[in-house]
């Protein structure tokens, strides 16, 4: 095969590779959108104070550290122990849970029955408070994020991979963490499906979102349900923050990784959890190898804006997204 | 008038009427300064078909919100199975055992008529979260006894044909059907019907008429219903309660309530079809 061929393949893994943790971060916007048609603009900040408050658990970091040496004069920053991941982890989701239940005691139960666009405006107040409490809660610094996930190159797959080219070729470069990353996000989207198609509290969170009058006469709690629903939307934001947060380090800039997912909702559509998917794997396919062609052609850099082009196209043609469900307005 | 017969009794068709199920004492319901029900009472007897009738804007569908838990009333109180209710919210209410439609179809658009009605039995589902997230044989078991529930409610309302059908695409009257279909699933002790026949032509109007009769019959379901078209309620219900500007000025079995010259003059003598 020539090598060129074989590189474009290596590209095209790679950029699923990447478009896998896109994908990642969008499932937690579709979640909440499906259950409440909130667009909830504060995902990124919750993957952000996910994995800083796993991090934070793992080091034994003192929360709000820099507050009390302010407040009483002492020098504290540590506890002195680390905690094992797994129960780091643990800890980590009951924090999200019951970020989940403040969320709704102290939002959105105060505006039920508003229009989206003022649950919207909400969320971007979350999000920077969010922001904001994480940083006085755990530091500001960018900090390592190790749970024991494999990196860097899979050995395994380039040896292997190798003999397929010539002299030029030395086999496909797919990083570990990447691996692991489709593996867990193909099960969180089974399990999610799953969970949403055949079970009670699924399909209360489906009726939910399609009309809540009916929903509270056939005797579902909305109250429940959200909070039920922003916990998973929290859990699958710590997912991408471990994800995110190994490959390039826990940092504020983390948050951002929420402006990667519009795009892959415009293309999936905001309803469909295999759409975020589909989605997020067109993405990052699509900007690795546009790159890849034509971007060499143009100067490069191109992998910054292609996605926004895509979804502008995709906004114009198809609105609702590849698998989104058709918005019919009846008069 | 009503009150003071407590002991059950056999209609003309057959049909046993047993003991109140609700009544509502006194029941005055306002929003700011507008005042929707003023000083209502009467009672719901069980196995019986009961109308609340009235031109637009007497407070009907106030009252079946109030009954639904949708509003809360602002004087009065509600007696469910002999006690008082305390304030509930409307699922809390649900549970309970008082299913309802809505008088402007309020259906899960993008679900199945399967699903829709599957939703139904979510106050009758135990299964915990934990069980059905992770699909245990309990949560399995649940799930098959509910299907079957459903397929029978299905087969009764002659809705097999569009069982895997999206409910948002379904014509107007049979989307009235899958929404009664969704509050039978519940078994209900007190079935809410909002206009169930609003809008519909004389051929749906029929179905649904006949809909509801054998389920009053076969499932001795007791129902409160509003509606629009006289000869509809006259028909179907065993007592009617009329209402005008929100107050009650007739009630008893419809013969009585035809001839009732309040009644007549606040409703019938407007001429309205």
């Amino acid at each position: 095969m020539p090598d060129q061929f074989l590189f474009a393949v290596e590209v095209m893994i790679n950029g699923l590779m990447a478009g896998v943790l896109y994908a990642l971060v969008a499932l937690g916007f579709v979640l909440i959108f499906k259950a409440s048609g909130i667009f909830n603009y504060a995902q990124g900040v919750l993957a952000l104070f996910a994995a800083l408050t796993l991090v934070g658990l793992q080091n034994g970091q003192i929360p709000f550290a820099h507050l009390i040496n302010a407040a009483f004069g002492t020098k504290v920053h540590y506890f002195g122990w680390t905690m094992p991941t797994f129960l780091a982890i643990a800890l980590t989701i009951v924090v999200m849970v019951l970020l989940a239940i403040a969320i709704e005691r102290f939002i959105l139960k105060h505006l039920v029955n508003q229009e989206p666009i003022i649950l919207f405006m909400a969320t971007i107040g979350l999000a920077y408070f969010l922001e904001g409490l994480g940083d006085v809660m755990w530091g500001a610094d960018v900090k390592t994020l190790d749970v024991g996930l494999p990196q860097g190159a899979s050995e395994w797959i380039e040896d292997r991979s190798a003999v397929l080219g010539g002299d030029g070729f030395y086999g496909f470069f797919i990083d570990k963490l990447d691996i692991v990353a489709a593996l867990v996000a193909a099960v969180l989207v089974i399990s999610l499906t799953l969970f949403s198609q055949y079970s009670k509290q699924g399909r209360a969170l489906r009726a939910v979102a399609d009309d809540h009058q009916a929903a509270l006469s056939v005797g579902i709690s909305l109250r429940f349900i959200w909070v039920l629903v922003w916990s998973i939307a929290g859990i699958v934001a710590l997912v991408a923050g471990i994800m995110w947060g190994a490959k390039s380090g826990v940092q504020f800039s983390l948050s951002l990784i929420a402006l990667k997912a519009l795009p892959v909702l415009m293309l999936g559509g905001f309803t469909s959890i295999p759409g975020a998917i589909v989605g997020g794997l067109i993405i990052g396919v699509g900007e690795k190898l546009f790159e890849f062609t034509i971007g060499q052609m143009i100067g490069g850099a191109t992998e910054n804006w292609f996605a926004y082009v895509l979804a502008l196209v995709f906004l114009v043609f198809r609105p609702q997204g590849l698998f989104g469900e058709k918005i019919i307005e009846r008069v | 008038m009503s009150m003071a017969s407590v002991e059950s009794y056999v209609t003309e068709d057959g049909r046993t009427i047993g003991g109140v199920v609700m009544e509502l004492k006194n029941i005055t319901l306002r929003f700011g300064g507008v005042v929707a029900i003023k000083d209502i009472s009467f009672d719901i007897r069980e196995g019986e078909i009961r109308a609340i009738i009235g031109p637009n804007g007497a407070g009907k569908s106030s009252m079946l919100n109030v009954i639904s838990g949708f509003y809360t009333p602002t004087e009065g109180e509600v007696w469910f199975e002999g006690k008082r209710r305390p304030q509930m919210r409307p699922y809390q209410v649900a549970q309970q055992g008082i299913a309802r439609t809505f008088q402007n179809i309020a259906l899960f658009a993008g679900m199945s008529t399967l699903d829709n009605i599957m939703t139904g039995r979510i106050t009758r589902m135990k299964s915990g979260l934990f069980s059905q997230a992770l699909w245990m044989g309990k949560a399995e078991r649940e799930e098959t006894e509910h299907r079957e529930a459903v397929e029978k409610i299905i087969d009764f309302l002659e809705i097999q044909h569009i069982r895997k059908t999206p409910v948002g695409r379904l014509p107007y009257g049979l989307q009235k059907r899958v929404e009664l279909g969704r509050a039978l699933a519940a078994e209900p002790r007190l079935l809410l019907l909002d206009e169930p026949m609003a809008g519909m032509n004389v051929e749906e109007k029929e179905d649904m008429s006949r809909f509801i009769l054998d389920v009053n019959d076969e499932f001795g379901t007791t129902i409160v219903l509003i509606e629009h078209d006289m000869g509809v309620v006259m028909d179907l219900s065993d007592r009617v309660v009329v209402m005008d500007y929100g107050k009650k000025i007739g009630d008893g079995p419809p013969a009585e309530v035809r001839n009732n010259k309040e009644v007549i003059d606040a409703y019938l003598g407007v001429s309205h079809d």
